[in-house]
């Protein structure tokens, strides 16, 4: 029986002996919430502070605590039977459970997050995995999957997709890796990542391009830490310059999210930095912009006021305020505005010239 | 007033004595009442002196100054100014009969719909006071049968009271304002003698038949067997027919009317009214049988009667100087201070000597000799003299658990609760409150609440909202009580609140007595009274809420206990049987930690 097995196991006897003694069972869930997160610049990602909720078995719990139990139930066989399930999925074999059935799949995701945070780990790792797609590569790097019959090693060059890409699969960690590249190119849109694809851009820079498609996936973050922990590769940021790309986007990237506060040790890439476009960047390419929307604008100051990362790092305070003085965005494929390849021919390089500029 | 009135009815001089009693009812409604008058008015041409009572009818209307004009040519003659010979000649006096003849809506005979239900209420409250004065268990029957026509009803009221003695039943039945009760300040429900025999006067007029009274005072004596008609100018009874009659009873009244009415069911109708004397009235035994035959029974509740009432004289700050001024005339005392003392109450000696002192008169001065002048001075001192209220002693409630008995015997509910407070007083006349709540059952959900309004048990069906009764009702803030309410209106839901006042002297709106007037002291009370039902509706409201959240949280712990078993069993490999005892014992903590 493996350890995360036997930890389910351990957890469901204690729930089993506190009824015994005729007492009201509980589970402590560490609090998933920015509130409840520190920055370690050290360690380079947001680590949980301790702050724990405790699901007491009463009258008004009961349902949940019923839904989580089972939930844990389903996913020990999941563990022991080193099977996988789609969240979907796991909301669709709740239907058998009768009155404990989830209505919303919403409601059975929630239920699996608290389980994943429960014993601190992935919910890959206890067998759930997510539908979204993982993030695209293209550029110089094999990939080492295996075959999935007969375990045979398999070589995947990424340079060898054409105008296509190498999809990161959901599960990354049996993958190995060989690369001559220099560096990781992390690109917020499918568009921008096509552009640097078709003409190549990769061979040219000698680097590997990742498409994260907005707000990276686990697999995605998952993929790139490990690309940059084994091969020593710096991974540079590429995405719009409004606080959602800032944010969303590239905190998540580097440090983690509020929300998987549990398990951000492993999903993100505290070595990533920020290439652009910064709010200078507008000022220096003459960027057209729109005017930043009532939620960006709300977002920028929470930023201030509540992200950790962002009240540790100074560069990033001063980045954001004159986002906000200057009152407007921009869009990376905002440089098509001088030519369709500028980004290529002007930007990038000019921006990698010196990359110790990068906000951090 | 008396002068004027005598001016307007001039013109009947000369049509004659049966021309002058039908016009009136004629034209009445024409004056007083909408579109639904004017019909009524139609129909009555068609009777035999239709055509000339109506001619006379536009006369009447006539004002003064024209009034030359139509009885001599009513062309070619400019108006003559008239000499006060001429008015002389138009002056003279207009009988009480005749002026209620043209009032009618003001005794409750506005329409063929209500004039039945005043019939009816008529009949059975001198039926219920007799009864109770005599420590009779009141049964009362209520006929109402086809009449000769469409728009015709019978309507019989029979009661087991006392009787009548021979001699009384023509005056009591066929005379307005006659009865024992206007000149006694004693909690009754009839006060001023007009009901019946107007009741009867309103038959007679739109239908033309006598009154129909038997009465029988003991089982060895005869009953007597009337019919009767009101003389409208004179208000004395006309005896058509005085016969002694087989009545197989031990005694009693029955009193028949022929009326121009109106049977309908619903709200304001007569089973209304009957269903709201029984619930204030749990002693009495009802019964109705309606146009169709059907026969509708209204239970006795208790054998128990009412605490039969006693007289009082009147407290001195209830009293107004006209009648001061008369009770002046009339006393026999001889010395102002043994007026005071004697004719009123809670006046003693000493009282009454403070309040010669302080109206500075002689206090062995002739009570019939105070002037007017003095009279006043007598008024002002007694309003400026503290007295204490007058005694209580006088007001029979119906009693808490009384009103909770009528209201289980007519009401289908899941809770009732009755208030009754103590006496207080309004202008020196004693009243007392009483309140009582039923809630649920089978009473509509969705409506607003049905208000139940009494004075001296008799139901108040019209006029609810120029009620005191109402106004209080819609000023408490029933959602303090678990009770929805929309801002200004009647709380919602599945609620019957009924009020009564009792009083000897209940101050009516008007005098076919549909609306107390609005008192602060009277409002208060109510208030005081409805309040502490609320508050035990309340109780009740929310632990029958708790209940229902129980169960439900009772059915919610046993829907998903038996899941945390499964659960535990899948992950710990229990068996069957120990699967089973988790669910006994996770039931026994959680339903232990109910609540």
């Amino acid at each position: 029986m493996n350890k995360l097995a036997s930890e389910i196991t351990k957890t469901a006897a204690d729930v089993r002996t506190r009824i015994q003694k005729k007492g009201k069972p509980t589970l402590s869930f560490p609090l998933r919430a920015l509130s409840n997160v520190t920055y370690h610049p050290r360690k380079g990602f947001f680590e949980l502070r301790g702050k724990k909720k405790t699901r007491t078995l009463t009258v008004a719990t009961v349902k949940t605590f019923a839904q989580t139990l089972r939930m844990m139930s389903t996913a020990k066989g999941l563990v022991e039977g080193d099977e996988i399930m789609t969240k979907r999925e796991a909301y669709y074999v709740s239907k058998n459970w009768d009155d404990a059935r989830f209505d919303e799949q919403p409601e059975s995701d929630t239920v699996i997050d608290d389980i994943e945070a429960l014993f601190e780990v992935n919910r890959e790792q206890l067998g759930f995995i997510p539908e979204e797609k993982g993030g695209e590569i293209a550029g110089k790097l094999v990939v080492i999957d295996r075959e999935s019959d007969s375990g045979k090693p398999l070589r995947i060059d990424c340079t060898k997709f054409g105008s296509g890409a190498y999809s990161i699969p959901i599960s990354v960690e049996h993958l190995k890796f060989e690369t001559k590249a220099k560096f990781i190119l992390a690109i917020e849109t499918a568009g921008m990542f096509q552009r640097l694809v078709k003409h190549g851009y990769w061979r040219t820079a000698d680097c590997i391009l990742v498409s994260m498609g907005g707000v990276p996936t686990r697999a995605c973050r998952r993929f790139i830490r490990r690309l940059a922990d084994e091969l020593k590769l710096p991974v540079y940021a590429f995405v719009d310059c409004d606080p959602y790309g800032m944010f969303n986007i590239y905190r998540t990237l580097k440090v983690g999210s509020g929300n998987a506060a549990h398990i951000n040790r492993y999903f993100c890439v505290p070595t990533a930095t920020f290439l652009g476009v910064t709010p200078q960047d507008i000022i220096d390419y003459k960027l057209p912009t729109h005017p930043l929307k009532d939620v960006d604008i709300k977002r920028a100051k929470d930023a201030l006021k509540n992200d950790p990362f962002v009240k540790h790092h100074q560069p990033w305070q001063k980045a954001v305020t004159q986002l906000l003085d200057m009152g407007v965005r921009a869009e990376q494929q905002a440089f098509a505005v001088h030519d369709l390849n500028y980004v290529i021919n002007d930007y990038l390089p000019q921006k990698l010239a010196a990359t110790k500029r990068f906000l951090p | 007033m008396a002068k004027k009135s005598k001016k307007d009815t001039v013109a009947k001089k000369k049509t004659g004595r049966r021309a002058a009693k039908k016009p009136a009812a004629v034209k009445k409604p024409k004056k007083t009442t909408g579109a639904k008058a004017a019909k009524k008015v139609k129909k009555a041409k068609v009777s035999s002196v239709a055509g000339r009572a109506s001619r006379v009818a536009r006369k009447d209307t006539v004002g003064r100054s024209s009034e030359g004009r139509a009885t001599r040519d009513e062309r070619r003659q400019p108006p003559r100014p008239a000499t006060a010979e001429d008015m002389a000649k138009r002056q003279r006096e207009i009988s009480v009969a005749e002026f209620f003849t043209k009032n009618r809506h003001l005794l409750g005979f506005d329409n063929p719909r209500k004039a039945l239900l005043t019939t009816i209420k008529e009949g059975v409250d001198n039926s219920l006071d007799a009864c109770e004065e005599a420590g009779i268990p009141p049964e009362i029957k209520v006929i109402i049968a086809p009449g000769t026509s469409e728009e015709r009803f019978r309507v019989t009221i029979e009661d087991n009271g006392p009787g009548i003695v021979k001699a009384q039943i023509p005056r009591i039945f066929a005379k307005l304002l006659y009865g024992s009760k206007f000149h006694r300040l004693k909690m009754s429900r009839g006060q001023q003698g007009i009901g019946i025999s107007a009741a009867g006067m309103y038959g007679q007029l739109t239908t033309g038949k006598p009154i129909v009274i038997t009465s029988k005072t003991s089982r060895g004596k005869p009953a007597h067997h009337y019919e009767l008609e009101i003389d409208t100018q004179k208000n004395e009874p006309r005896i058509l027919t005085d016969a002694v009659v087989e009545w197989p009873v031990e005694r009693g009244t029955k009193v028949e009317i022929e009326l121009e009415a109106k049977y309908q069911k619903g709200r304001q109708s007569v089973e209304e009214y009957l269903e709201q004397t029984a619930i204030a009235n749990p002693h009495v035994a009802l019964q109705l049988v309606t146009p169709e035959g059907e026969v509708k029974d209204y239970a006795r509740a208790t054998e128990q009667l009412p605490v039969e009432t006693r007289e009082i004289k009147p407290h001195p700050y209830g009293v107004e100087l006209g009648a001061l001024i008369k009770m002046l005339h009339d006393t026999k005392a001889t010395t102002l201070q043994s007026f005071l003392h004697t004719d009123f109450s809670r006046v003693s000696m000493r009282v009454a000597k403070q309040i010669c002192e302080q109206a500075k008169l002689y206090e062995r001065a002739r009570p019939s000799r105070i002037a007017r002048q003095e009279a006043d001075n007598l008024f002002q001192a007694i309003n400026q003299t503290k007295i204490m209220n007058p005694p209580t002693d006088c007001l029979s409630p119906i009693g808490e658990e009384l009103i909770v008995a009528g209201l289980r015997k007519q009401i289908d509910a899941d809770f009732y609760t009755a208030v009754t407070r103590l006496p207080a007083v309004y202008r020196g006349n004693p009243f007392q409150i009483e309140a009582g709540l039923a809630y649920g059952g089978s009473l509509p959900g969705d409506g607003l609440a049905r208000v139940l309004r009494y004075a001296n048990r008799v139901p108040l069906l019209y006029q609810q909202s120029a009620c005191a009764i109402t106004r209080s009702v819609l000023t408490i803030a029933w959602r303090n009580y678990a009770l929805q309410q929309s801002a200004g209106a009647l709380p919602s839901g599945p609620l019957v609140i009924m009020v009564h006042m009792a009083s000897v002297w209940v101050p009516f709106t008007s005098e076919s007595k549909e609306a107390v007037a609005h008192y602060p002291e009277i409002i208060k009370e109510i208030k005081l009274a409805l309040q502490e039902c609320g508050r035990r509706l309340s109780v009740f409201l929310r632990r029958k809420r708790k209940a229902a959240e129980s169960e439900r949280k009772k059915g919610y712990i046993q829907k998903y206990i038996p899941h945390i078993a499964i659960a535990l069993r899948e992950m710990l490999k229990l068996s069957e049987t120990q699967e089973r005892t988790l669910v006994t014992q996770l039931t026994d903590v959680l339903e232990r930690s109910r609540s």
